[in-house]
């Protein structure tokens, strides 16, 4: 007998496993199984062949486009670090009152209140040819012609990737800078730090593991979008998620298939080398 | 007569709106002496040493220091440096770049910082654990590292904000010992917030005892626990009786109160013994007078267990009026 403690001790853990097993374990073997199958113009057939590999990484297109989705999540990370470590530094740092911390912090996540393909959608009015941006341009006398490059362009996109995806940079940052100590802000002050080093040399080090967090938010977000590109570039731009979308409305499922894994590698070998950099396991 | 680092407190104030948490202090700390503030929570003391130090702004008056007016300067331009409560080491520096910060924030090149920080480690005996994190290291390591990390700035005066509270209490005793000998040794004037009477009586030169927002009594430690001044002074450095009498309120030592031998009837005052506590070298003994005063008297414990008392039983009680000291408040 091993036990009625161990047996009780698999029982606990097994209904997690089972479902993480299910909607985890079971699709992404699925994936993977079918993106080794073949497939003619009407039907798709079970097979061990490397043909849909082949022709991905044969093509000059799947370069294109991977680069154009490296693009997309090293402009948005940027901008969104940029953006949610301002935003996290003035709630963290700033603003006194914790009544006022939690009422700006729920400001900040009403827009998410609406779904993502709304919010996304309402640029367009926005920034469309005779939309408002350009109308107000105009009139202010900046430009004489509407301009072009304001929507359905790399433009709209990433201004939507940003407008979406800011608050999951801000969250964690956020978090991790209400765990700083503000008596190591006096520290520093005392030991001479200005308000720039106190940032550089304090702030920022403790920071990191927050700023890894919503790094990978990001990244990963971005990385396996296909409706904002579709939208926000009026189809003209691509990037793998449209990829993998235009081979499932052409019902090629094992090429997207393996499309799909190939992301996945790569999006777990960014997290992977983003993990050697920072030890988040301290924030979880 | 102003010397390099006489430190002086002139009308200081701080309000917060409406509540003042330091009113209009005046005081001239001796020169290169271990100084105590001494006080309750909220009496002013710890915004008093913040103020000193520049992390709370001054509302009134001015702060001193060698003679110059230091009450607008930024912290790391006024010539003090502070050690911190919890510390504040940086979580994610070695203790050699804990203590080379601010040589960093000068400037200094690494080499010539590092030296410096492992000269000041050798000085506290952390010099061994120079590339650890702070998180390997207990209370009373980190404590050294915080003072290394604050005298490395060459300060004129060295403000502790209760440097030893987060240390358990064999750990106290072992490190304001060597708080004491550090003082000696570097000759500069420590100013150190407590709340606990025994610690500043054990390291003050000069204990300053404030309340309510002022200072109540300052002066050589066995005169502020042999002479207080107020009853607040009295009660809170402990080991003395206070009785209102017609002629105001009197304190005298409890180790002085006296157990009158059964039988004489005539001297003392007759109480009630409401509890014994044993000290190991005395018996604390509280006894309720017929006025309903409470009074505290620290009995030699053998003298004591010869003719022990429990509660309940009737004594008699007297002490040398010639002794007793006169309160003004």
């Amino acid at each position: 007998m091993i036990g009625r403690r161990a047996l009780l001790g698999w029982m606990q853990a097994a209904p997690l496993t089972l479902v993480l097993l299910c909607f985890l374990v079971a699709p992404i073997a699925m994936i993977v199984v079918v993106s080794f199958w073949g497939a003619t113009e009407f039907s798709i057939y079970p097979a061990f062949q490397l043909d849909n590999y082949a022709f991905l990484f044969g093509s000059p297109v799947t370069y294109k486009v991977f680069l154009a989705t490296f693009k997309y999540a090293l402009i948005t990370w940027a901008l969104t670090l940029a953006i949610g470590f301002t935003v996290a530094y003035f709630l963290a740092f700033h603003v006194r009152s914790q009544t006022m911390q939690i009422a700006l912090f729920l400001l900040c996540t009403i827009p998410f209140w609406t779904s993502n393909i709304i919010r996304m959608i309402s640029w367009i009015p926005f920034l469309g040819r005779n939309g408002i941006a350009n109308t107000a341009l105009q009139n202010w006398g900046v430009t004489d012609a509407p301009l072009d490059w304001l929507l359905y362009s790399d433009f709209a996109v990433i201004l939507a990737f940003v407008h979406l995806y800011t608050l999951f940079m801000v969250v964690p940052i956020f978090n991790t800078m209400m765990r700083i100590d503000p008596a190591l802000l006096e520290a520093a002050r005392d030991n001479g730090a200005s308000g720039a080093q106190t940032l550089r040399h304090v702030i920022l080090p403790l920071t990191k593991p927050g700023i890894m967090i919503g790094t990978i938010f990001v990244v990963t977000l971005v990385m396996g979008d296909f409706i904002t590109v579709r939208f926000m570039s009026g189809s003209q731009k691509a990037n793998v998620g449209r990829l993998i979308s235009n081979d499932i409305a052409l019902l090629q499922y094992p090429s997207a298939a393996a499309t799909a894994v190939v992301l996945l590698a790569t999006v777990l070998l960014i997290i992977a080398v983003l993990l050697r950099f920072v030890n988040i396991r301290k924030e979880l | 007569m102003a010397t390099g680092n006489d430190l002086e407190l002139v009308h200081l104030t701080k309000r917060y709106g409406n509540t003042v948490a330091v009113a209009d202090i005046n005081h001239r700390f001796p020169t290169g002496a271990y100084v105590c503030l001494l006080g309750p929570s909220g009496c002013g003391k710890s915004t008093t040493l913040r103020m000193i130090a520049g992390h709370e702004e001054v509302s009134d008056g001015s702060i001193l220091l060698g003679g110059q007016d230091i009450s607008h300067l930024p912290p790391a331009r006024r010539g003090t440096a502070m050690m911190f409560q919890s510390y504040a080491l940086f979580p994610h520096l070695s203790v050699r770049d804990n203590v080379a910060f601010s040589l960093r924030m000068k400037g200094v090149d690494k080499a010539a910082r590092h030296a410096r920080a492992d000269s000041m480690l050798e000085l506290v005996d952390m010099g061994a654990l120079a590339d650890r994190l702070p998180a390997q290291l207990s209370g009373g390591q980190q404590q050294r590292v915080a003072l290394a990390r604050a005298l490395v700035t060459d300060p004129k005066v060295l403000l502790l904000d209760e440097p030893l509270s987060a240390l358990d209490p064999f750990l106290r005793i072992r490190m304001r010992a060597e708080l004491k000998k550090l003082q000696r040794e570097l000759g500069i004037p420590f100013i150190h917030v407590t709340h606990g009477q025994d610690e500043a009586l054990a390291l003050a030169d000069e204990v300053v005892v404030m309340n309510n927002a002022v200072i109540e009594q300052a002066g050589p430690a066995r005169e502020v626990w042999a002479r207080p001044r107020t009853e607040f002074v009295a009660r809170f450095m402990g080991g003395h009786n206070v009785i209102a009498t017609a002629s105001g309120k009197l304190s005298f030592r409890a180790d002085e109160v006296r157990l009158i031998e059964p039988g004489l009837t005539d001297t003392g005052l007759p109480a009630t013994v409401t509890a014994v506590e044993y000290q190991g070298a005395s018996v604390a003994m509280t006894a309720a007078l017929d006025s309903g005063e409470e009074l505290l008297a620290l009995l030699p414990e053998e003298a004591f267990f010869a003719a022990p008392k429990n509660p309940g039983e009737a004594v008699r009680l007297s002490w040398d009026e010639g002794r007793a000291n006169r309160l003004q408040a």
